[in-house]
């Protein structure tokens, strides 16, 4: 029974050390820092080859535009990928993870990764963590049973569409989708659309905004059109570029190029099993 | 004024115990989205006809597009007896005017003007009219749609929407509304956003009226569903991947 001070590492779980400081801080009027949300436009839809992703390029901090060009078309596997709505660290946390578990399963059974095993990865983790993983996802891709496109949610509910939208704008791209969605549609139909669907989102929501990417995914082949159309340019550049001000004057320049510290040997040894 | 003196009354009564409160503060019966546009005549309108009590649909004859005087027509969203009384108050305002019988008449943009006035007024009393009303008219040629919300917010445009309708009729009224559109064009253009709703919204109703004002009056058109499809193979088989799964 001895009290001394001495200190003990965590053994893991959570810290409450902090937070009865934070209580206090709160009713003071002390807001914490907000999570940086994707806030966002991001659509799928089958065509008669395969699938087309698409999501606008906007990450927001509240209401401050944090990221004009991010990338929420995530990579799962060479014919999967995963846009992502929510929170941006969820997000990528989650299918970062997916897609390495889907990449040693790949080792172990020597086959192509299928969609509903994403699908199951996915909706086990988040269904797990009750819905406090803030990812809302439109999974694509193609695989031997046929192109398949789903959104999962972040209580871990999935659906099985032929078009699906999440995020913020989802209910001005769906509005799209319904109206001009049919089967059987050609690439650059399908294209076309998602497209619209994503312009759609852009202009008429606040959250989402600036490019469009889009991914195409079919049997054996996958495009990924980052920044496929750039709806909003800068309307007014200044000509001249950027200019120092008069008092700063530029007294030595000297450019060190930067040498390679890792030397490439083709051929080397494979690494060991 | 008298409001405030009931709330005190009943603070002083010895009688009652439980301070009684004559104001709005939910919703009971509503109606969902109401959709309208400009067009090369006049003005056309769509709502369905249902009044949700909650979630339940309890009536399913429920005109939601009236008209007004001899130049507008009214169509409101929210709650149903609220609208009701709104159309009292209008009843009166237009027997008042005709009373004067000096062969003008109150055309939409003065009607307008009225409902935000009543709207905004009941608000800062706190105790709004839970509607939010599009009116549209054509007088002397020229054409008028405006919208007020319970709060009184109130704005004219080529093209307006209610509730629901706002997040999913707007986006494409914005991309495929254009100037002089004909009136088959015009019909085409909200069926569309009606058949959105239909399938997007959980209150809507497959049972709609689409109303057209122009000069020469109001035409209500009589109740009318549409068509919907659901054959995609996604539906028809969503586990075609993977048997067994949900």
């Amino acid at each position: 029974m001895s009290n001394s001070a001495i200190d003990v590492p965590p053994k893991g779980g959570f810290s409450f050390d902090l937070c009865r400081r934070n209580d206090m801080l709160s009713k003071k009027g002390v807001q914490p820092p907000s999570y940086r949300k994707t806030g966002t436009t991001i659509v799928g839809l089958v065509f008669q080859d395969g699938v087309i992703l698409g999501a606008d390029t906007r990450a927001t901090e509240g209401p401050i535009v944090c990221d004009k060009n991010c990338e929420k078309i995530h990579y799962m596997a060479p014919n999967i990928y995963c846009c992502g709505a929510g929170t941006a660290a969820d997000t990528e946390a989650v299918t970062d993870m997916v897609s390495s578990q889907l990449q040693l399963h790949r080792y172990h059974t020597g086959r192509e990764s299928r969609v509903v095993t994403a699908l199951t990865l996915l909706k086990k983790h988040l269904f797990n963590y009750q819905g406090h993983v803030s990812a809302a996802l439109v999974l694509g891709g193609v695989d031997v049973t046929g192109p398949h496109l789903h959104t999962i949610y972040p209580h871990g509910s999935t659906d099985t569409l032929s078009f699906a939208t999440m995020g913020s704008g989802s209910l001005a791209a769906m509005a799209m989708f319904e109206s001009k969605y049919k089967e059987g549609l050609t690439r650059d139909e399908g294209i076309k659309l998602v497209v619209e669907a994503i312009c759609s989102g852009i202009f008429n929501d606040l959250g989402s905004g600036s490019n469009v990417d889009v991914c195409v995914i079919t049997k054996g082949h996958k495009e990924y059109l980052r920044n496929h159309l750039l709806p909003n340019p800068r309307t007014y550049v200044n000509p001249k570029g950027f200019s120092f001000t008069k008092k700063t004057e530029v007294l030595l320049t000297k450019i060190t190029p930067l040498k390679e510290k890792v030397e490439v040997i083709e051929g080397g040894d494979a690494m060991e099993e | 004024m008298e409001m405030l003196m009931d709330s005190s009354q009943a603070e002083h009564s010895l009688l009652s115990s439980v301070t009684a409160s004559e104001r709005t503060l939910n919703p009971y019966v509503t109606g969902t989205s109401v959709v309208a546009i400009k067009y090369k005549d006049g003005i056309l309108m769509a709502a369905d006809m249902g009044g949700s009590y909650g979630y339940t649909l309890r009536y399913k004859s429920v005109e939601r597009l009236k008209p007004v005087g001899k130049h507008s027509l009214l169509g409101a969203s929210g709650e149903i007896s609220d609208f009701q009384e709104i159309l009292r108050y209008l009843d009166e305002l237009i027997l008042y005017d005709n009373m004067w019988d000096d062969g003008n008449s109150l055309g939409p943009k003065e009607v307008h003007s009225y409902l935000t006035r009543v709207m905004y007024n009941r608000r800062n009393k706190f105790n709004p009219l839970w509607n939010s009303l599009i009116l549209g008219g054509v007088k002397n040629g020229q054409k008028y749609l405006g919208m007020v919300s319970m709060i009184g917010v109130n704005f004219e445009d080529n093209h307006v929407a209610t509730g629901f309708g706002n997040h999913l009729a707007r986006p494409i009224l914005r991309d495929e509304w254009h100037d002089n559109l004909s009136f088959e064009d015009g019909v085409k253009l909200l069926e569309k956003c009606m058949r959105v709703l239909l399938y997007r919204d959980t209150t809507a109703v497959n049972k709609l009226q689409i109303a057209k004002i122009t000069e020469e009056g109001v035409t209500i058109s009589q109740p009318y569903s549409l068509k919907t499809f659901w054959g995609y193979s996604a539906f028809q088989n969503p586990t075609v991947g993977a048997e067994g799964s949900w």
